[in-house]
């Protein structure tokens, strides 16, 4: 099977600093593969290499069967890309700006009106056409971004941080569309993101990177049963009691008592309610109650970088900062 | 069309709109050129008479004047690839399957469109103002003030390339274009100055456009046409160099 992105030892050194240490990744053709890791941990170093702004130190990669090194224009051709900053000409209108794109990517002018109305109504921006982007909102900004990138048919779209800043109710409408890309389109999509949730509801793989380095790579569900299953929490009087009692039991692998309650690791805490209930039943034991918690990718970061990811909500001013160090300040 | 001449033609275009689109700033950079000829110029009209000048004190300054506003202008056109850095504009061109010389140009001919549409209204302004022009050639003219126009916006993308932030602009406004304005000869002949700075002038590429300028608009100038433009179409090429040079090592 062709892989639609195929990295090969790719590392990018700055004077003090190795942003991205070694990396060896395959993405399949088709797939939604994200890259999750805290700010700073080489995401956006990775992704710009992958797409030909920034030269890797050493190392090589392949984007849709073209080399990165001696074929640039064929991976900038079969590529598309939403950056984490905006990048839309805010004076022009919406028409104008996906006009500007399609002309930089040599498409011809009955073919680029054509596809502009298409990809305007994918995102459902038609009515706001010949509107100057100014007066857009973030949300319709990101719905822009998405339409540009799709103008000239991308075989493989990249997504940096597709989200950030966004509220709930836009983030969710951009996951959706995102999944549309997948589906009807059959774009490959990787994507960079700090956010857990985005990761585990897009992603069919995830590959969990920080200081440079991929630290382990499968798809959410793996990652999450990789952590040894499901925790049970289970309020009774006879804590000492049960902790006995299901001791031996098939399944159950570690019993504690925190606070008062009973809490175990088990495999398919569904099922296994049950059974601790009827074990429990067998014993004359009352339980109160029973709480089942599965692991979240929250806890399979914490476990492989043994720290969690701060979501931080990054005021103004601290945006504009971290745009200027992201954009070409070599300080 | 060619694919990069595609490229080229909606990157002029691009920055024709935004030029149209700012109502404001293109009052705002005539409104300095409009003092400099209705308060200076007429104020030392009857006053000023030094040898190199033909004319009244206003029609002399007139082809000065001109080329402060080229000089202005496209100095700060050129310089806005900071700007389309800062909106995050730039990196949506760099990533584009075209050359990164292809965007040079295509900015370089949007904004030297810009600067010369600012440089006829400014001409226009001085007619309204009295100014007897005695054109050469209107086709000539234009082209001077292309050249002009190209070679200053080229190396406001050079200098842009290297620069941090906006900031810095102000450096560049006051250690280079404040300099290359004075020792131009655009507000008196050099000839009444020492020796000294008319030798430093030498290196001045303004005092070439003024003179350039001058003769094309007035008829006579105290340096041959043919040395000025010859000089100038030297300062284009370089600049237009130092531009691709620059430009082409932005993030790589």
């Amino acid at each position: 099977m062709a892989y639609a992105i195929e990295t090969d030892n790719l590392t990018k050194k700055f004077s003090d600093l190795t942003a991205v240490d070694n990396v060896s990744l395959k993405v399949n053709e088709g797939e939604i593969f994200g890259l999750l890791g805290p700010n700073g941990a080489g995401k956006t170093t990775l992704i710009s290499m992958l797409v030909t702004l920034k030269k890797p130190t050493s190392g090589t990669a392949k984007v849709n069967g073209f080399d990165i090194h001696k074929n640039p224009d064929g991976v900038r051709k079969s590529i598309g890309i939403i950056f984490q900053d905006p990048s839309l000409d805010e004076e022009l209108t919406a028409f104008e700006n996906l006009e500007l794109h399609a002309a930089m990517y040599g498409i011809s002018k009955a073919e680029r009106e054509k596809r502009i109305i298409e990809v305007i109504e994918t995102v459902e921006l038609k009515d706001r056409l010949n509107t100057v982007v100014k007066t857009f909102s973030g949300g319709m900004r990101r719905r822009l971004e998405i339409a540009r990138a799709l103008l000239h048919y991308p075989k493989v779209l990249f997504l940096d941080e597709p989200t950030i800043g966004l509220d709930p109710q836009t983030r969710k409408h951009v996951w959706d569309y995102i999944k549309k890309l997948k589906e009807e389109h059959g774009i490959t999509i990787l994507l960079t993101t700090h956010y857990m949730d985005e990761a585990d509801s897009l992603c069919d793989r995830i590959a969990i990177i920080d200081q440079g380095k991929v630290i382990v790579l499968d798809s959410g569900k793996a990652l999450k049963d990789s952590l040894g299953g499901d925790t049970l929490k289970i309020e009774t009087n006879q804590a000492e009691k049960l902790q006995n009692a299901l001791k031996g039991m098939k399944g159950v692998k570690d019993t504690k008592i925190l606070e008062g309650r009973l809490q175990l690791r088990v495999e398919f805490g569904e099922k296994k309610i049950l059974e601790v209930v009827e074990a429990a039943k067998k014993n004359n034991i009352e339980i109160l109650s029973v709480g089942l918690h599965k692991p979240t990718i929250d806890d399979v970061f914490l476990h492989y970088t043994g720290k969690t990811i701060r979501e931080e909500t990054l005021s103004g001013k601290d945006q504009m900062r971290m745009r200027r160090k992201a954009w070409g300040h070599k300080r | 069309m060619s694919h990069e001449l595609l490229a080229i033609y909606f990157l002029w275009k691009r920055e024709m709109i935004r030029f149209l689109r700012s109502k404001s700033r293109i009052i705002g950079s005539l409104a300095m050129p409009f003092f400099f000829l209705a308060i200076l110029g007429t104020g030392l009209s009857g006053a000023m008479k030094l040898p190199g000048m033909n004319g009244n004190y206003l029609e002399f300054i007139t082809p000065g004047i001109l080329g402060m506003v080229l000089l202005f202008g496209s100095m700060f056109l050129g310089i806005s690839v900071i700007i389309d850095r800062q909106f995050g504009f730039l990196k949506e061109t760099l990533i584009a399957p075209v050359k990164r010389t292809t965007l040079v140009i295509g900015k370089t001919l949007g904004n030297s469109t810009a600067a010369v549409i600012q440089g006829i209204l400014m001409l226009l302004l001085s007619v309204f103002l009295g100014v007897t022009i005695q054109l050469q050639d209107i086709l000539f003219t234009i082209l001077l003030m292309f050249l002009i126009s190209s070679a200053f916006v080229c190396l406001g993308i050079a200098i842009a390339s290297k620069l941090e932030d906006m900031h810095g602009f102000q450096l560049i406004m006051n250690f280079l274009m404040m300099p290359m304005f004075f020792l131009s000869g655009a507000l008196f002949p050099l000839t009444s100055a020492p020796q000294i700075i008319q030798t430093i002038a030498y290196f001045d590429p303004m005092l070439y456009a003024v003179e350039a300028l001058r003769f094309s608009l007035l008829g006579y100038s105290s340096m041959p046409i043919l040395i000025s433009v010859s000089i100038l179409i030297a300062f284009f090429i370089a600049t237009t160099f130092l531009a691709a040079y620059f430009f082409n090592r932005i993030e790589s």
